[in-house]
């Protein structure tokens, strides 16, 4: 597994992309989940709570620009098989519906060493999201695995 | 909703009641269009097993967000999740029952606010750790 273009773009930040945060998103996630938190979903009970209306639950950043990134991942290194190792999430403000959250992501770390199935990738992406008014609402690390 | 948990309501050593899941096909595919991860380990037997598995594997995403579940579950309306973080240890499977936990290791009070920071883990349905994580939550103080 070839994995020269993405060593070259180890600490290099990869071109922004912009997400609305719209109804249906947040929703097909909680279903996806089967999370029935009415904060998520209720729109009559999400505005007379604490927030006045719906949010995303804090794992939603995870769906933000994911598909996306596994895209490029893809195209610079088509690996066989993408296993998940860890994820770390730190959330800052809550995702409202309606957000417009600009993702950044990057890859911070990239070693390769022999493993079971051969060559394997041991990959650190880093991405960072912002919202329409420019406040960190989250950031996320990915430890991921490719061979 | 459940009623509102309080810092002041916390105990270092307190278990969070367990949700327990057990994710289907279905549930994997629901998720893989929720978050856009199309990679077919997670859907089609045939592939998973040219990979080397035994059959489709539940997102390890999943998996942290079902843990995120059991942590906004438990800190309700007003509290709020600052951290959360998941190593995946082993794989799990669809049909399967899975529990995850969590237990308070520590709270503190830093710059006035009032976190709670709890040790997680997910168990499959012969008691194995098919992960573990952290999870650093605000919640509203009574004071």
């Amino acid at each position: 597994m070839g994995i020269d273009k993405l060593r070259s773009k180890v600490g290099v930040e990869w071109e922004p992309r912009v997400y609305q945060v719209e109804r249906e998103m947040i929703r097909r996630f909680a279903r996806a989940i089967g999370d029935p938190n009415p904060l998520w979903q209720d729109e009559e009970y999400a505005r007379a709570s604490h927030y006045g209306g719906i949010i995303a639950p804090p794992t939603f950043i995870l769906a933000i620009g994911f598909e996306q990134f596994v895209e490029d991942l893809m195209s610079l290194a088509p690996f066989n098989t993408v296993l998940m190792g860890g994820t770390e999430l730190e959330c800052y403000h809550h995702i409202r519906l309606g957000d417009v959250i600009t993702a950044i992501f990057k890859i911070s770390n990239l070693r390769q060493r022999q493993g079971k199935m051969g060559k394997m990738a041991f990959m650190t992406f880093d991405s960072t999201y912002k919202n329409q008014r420019q406040e960190l609402v989250a950031k996320c690390r990915q430890m991921i695995i490719g061979y | 909703m459940t009623e509102q948990l309080y810092y002041e309501d916390v105990i270092v050593g307190d278990e969070i009641a367990p949700l327990v899941k057990q994710p289907t096909t279905r549930q994997l595919v629901m998720w893989a269009g929720a978050v856009g991860d199309y990679f077919p380990i997670h859907y089609d037997k045939d592939f998973a097993q040219s990979r080397g598995l035994p059959g489709v594997i539940v997102h390890g995403q999943l998996i942290g967000a079902f843990l995120g579940q059991l942590m906004t579950d438990w800190i309700g309306e007003r509290g709020s999740l600052r951290k959360l973080s998941c190593n995946y240890k082993g794989m799990n499977y669809p049909g399967e029952a899975l529990t995850f936990k969590g237990k308070v290791t520590k709270k503190y009070v830093e710059n006035e606010h009032h976190y709670v920071e709890c040790s997680l883990r997910a168990e499959n349905s012969k008691g194995e750790k098919t992960a573990s994580g952290v999870a650093i939550v605000i919640l509203p103080s009574r004071g």
